[in-house]
């Protein structure tokens, strides 16, 4: 019998399983939030994107012909995963935040998460004042929509992502003032420097990031090591900022500030899982919060595979290779098939890669450059000064009180920063409801399940 | 290609296929929303952050950053 393979997401990681599935034999339903498939790393509209900013079109294009076979939900809100006795995936169908959604459930044999991650930004003084965007909003603007956030942009945070972000903005009409990177020259030369016979062969990706360097100097853009951007400026939008060298541990520097005039800056310090499915679904999840799998990319429970950042941050190469692991053991294929030898090679190379981004992982020295009054959490507005009066309060204490990580984004902004600062668990990620949707539409469903028990 | 959308009482057009927030930012707008008396606009440009939510046709809450802009959509500020 032909084996149902279900995939949430389908940026690189779920395209790659679902060809890799289909070509194993399997029936394969792929699902994404977004209007197109793509994901963040192919995010793209026909008319409007810069061709120049669709890194690996071809493979893009071989896998979307590929998908053609496979059953896709685009714009599909996923809301719910039961995975406890066989594999079932409730969905909301329609453009973003409608009202009156089509509901759809899906039954499957085997489930492949591959929800991928957001920006992980640090807050700084002055980050709500309009300008201010994550390095993946600049990103998105530019691709998505040809659009950029102003004329003047300071890109600021930390790792090789922010080149392409720094390219994404210049191509899209815009002005790259500085690029501020947080990790030092000395911890860049001993993290990429080391084991070079490593680098050679993640030649791929370090010719990709020669190109935007190349990119940054055509554009006498300067790129900063050891600098963060600790304050920005103006009134009812973006003026200035403050850039300080930071130390090792990114603890500014006093006497080293310095200002710059810009209208707009796009934050980037890493990136945070997207977990909730893997979650609920029941996932084990490692120490550093990653979903864990094994060789096979298989999860804890049975029949649920994950691949993609939600595994540990690698980026899209990364991404390709694990997804085509998993989509072809959830269709039943097998390691030692010649078939899937390729992927199996490239995910080991890639994972050389991934480690050495762990230069750029965020030091605890950052807290440092908030004031008493930072926001926080965005959606309720909780200062920093009010989550210190619950510094040593349980959880669940802190955020009745403050309601910190409770508003519309349900902590995903802001979650793992107030664990930073405060005592509070590690129960941010875990989420009932796993999309935005309406309480009017779960009511329905509701009722329309009582009418069919009837 | 054009698409006009209306947003306090101006009519604003931008690309065809651009989101709510790409219409907007192209016209120059940057912030749509307010928050605890301050302004906000488009923030994580991928449906996450809920930061640039609007009221569209008269439905509140739509991520600005997700919805495309449709010929004649009436986009309204809200405070939270």
């Amino acid at each position: 019998m032909t084996r149902r393979v279900a995939i949430l997401g389908a940026g690189p990681a779920g395209l790659a399983a679902a060809d890799a599935a289909l070509t194993a034999g399997a029936e394969v339903i792929l699902l994404d939030e977004g209007e197109r498939i793509g994901g963040q790393f192919w995010r793209h509209h026909e008319q409007l994107t810069d061709r120049r900013m669709q890194h690996q079109h071809a493979r893009f294009a071989q896998l979307r012909r590929a998908v053609g076979a496979a059953t896709v939900h685009c714009e599909a809100s996923v809301w719910r995963v039961d995975a406890d006795r066989g594999i079932r995936v409730h969905a909301l169908l329609g453009p973003a935040d409608a009202s009156g959604r089509e509901a759809i459930t899906i039954d499957a044999d085997a489930l492949v998460i591959a929800t991928g991650a957001h920006d992980r930004a640090l807050p700084v003084p002055g980050w709500t004042l309009p300008g201010v965007i994550t390095a993946g909003a600049a990103q998105a603007l530019a691709k998505r929509d040809g659009a950029t956030i102003g004329a003047r942009t300071v890109v600021a945070g930390s790792g090789p992502f922010l080149l392409p972000v720094a390219e994404g903005i210049a191509l899209a009409g815009g002005s790259v003032v500085e690029v501020v990177e947080a990790a030092g020259v000395g911890a860049i030369a001993r993290g990429w420097g080391r084991a070079p016979w490593r680098l050679a062969a993640v030649a791929g990706k370090s010719g990709e990031l020669a190109g935007y360097v190349g990119g940054l100097l055509r554009r006498r853009t300067p790129y900063r090591f050891g600098q963060a951007v600790t304050r920005i400026h103006g009134v009812g939008g973006v003026e200035a900022v403050t850039v300080q060298r930071v130390d090792a541990r990114w603890r500014p520097i006093p006497g080293t500030d310095r200002t710059v005039e810009c209208d707009s800056v796009a934050l980037g310090h890493g990136f945070t899982p997207r977990l909730e499915a893997a979650i609920q679904a029941g996932c084990d999840l490692s120490t550093e919060r990653f979903v864990v799998v094994d060789d096979r990319q298989a999860t804890s429970v049975a029949s649920v595979f994950a691949a993609g950042e939600i595994t540990g941050i690698g980026g899209a190469d990364a991404a390709l290779a694990e997804g085509a692991v998993a989509g072809f053991a959830a269709a039943g294929g097998a390691l030692d098939d010649r078939r899937i030898r390729g992927a199996l090679r490239a995910r080991t190379r890639m994972h050389a890669f991934a480690a050495r981004l762990d230069t750029h992982a965020i030091r605890p020295g950052w807290t440092s450059w908030l004031d008493d009054d930072t926001i926080i959490c965005r959606c309720e507005s909780v200062t920093r000064a009010r989550l210190d009066e619950y510094a040593a309060a349980s959880s669940r204490a802190m955020r009745l009180a403050t309601r910190a990580g409770l508003g519309a984004c349900q902590g995903r902004t802001c979650g793992r920063t107030v664990e930073t600062l405060t005592a509070a668990g590690v129960d941010f990620d875990r989420r009932p409801v796993l999309s935005s949707i309406r309480i009017g539409e779960l009511a329905r469903l509701h009722h329309a399940e009582h009418k069919e028990q009837e | 290609m054009s698409v006009r959308i209306r947003f306090d009482g101006d009519e604003i057009a931008g690309r065809d296929g651009q989101t709510i927030a790409g219409v907007l930012l192209g016209a120059g707008r940057r912030s749509w929303r307010s928050a605890a008396g301050a302004e906000r606009g488009v923030f994580c440009g991928i449906g996450v952050c809920q930061d640039c939510v609007v009221t569209v046709n008269g439905i509140e809450n739509v991520r600005a950053c997700q919805r495309t802009a449709h010929e004649g959509d009436i986009v309204e500020r809200e405070a939270r």
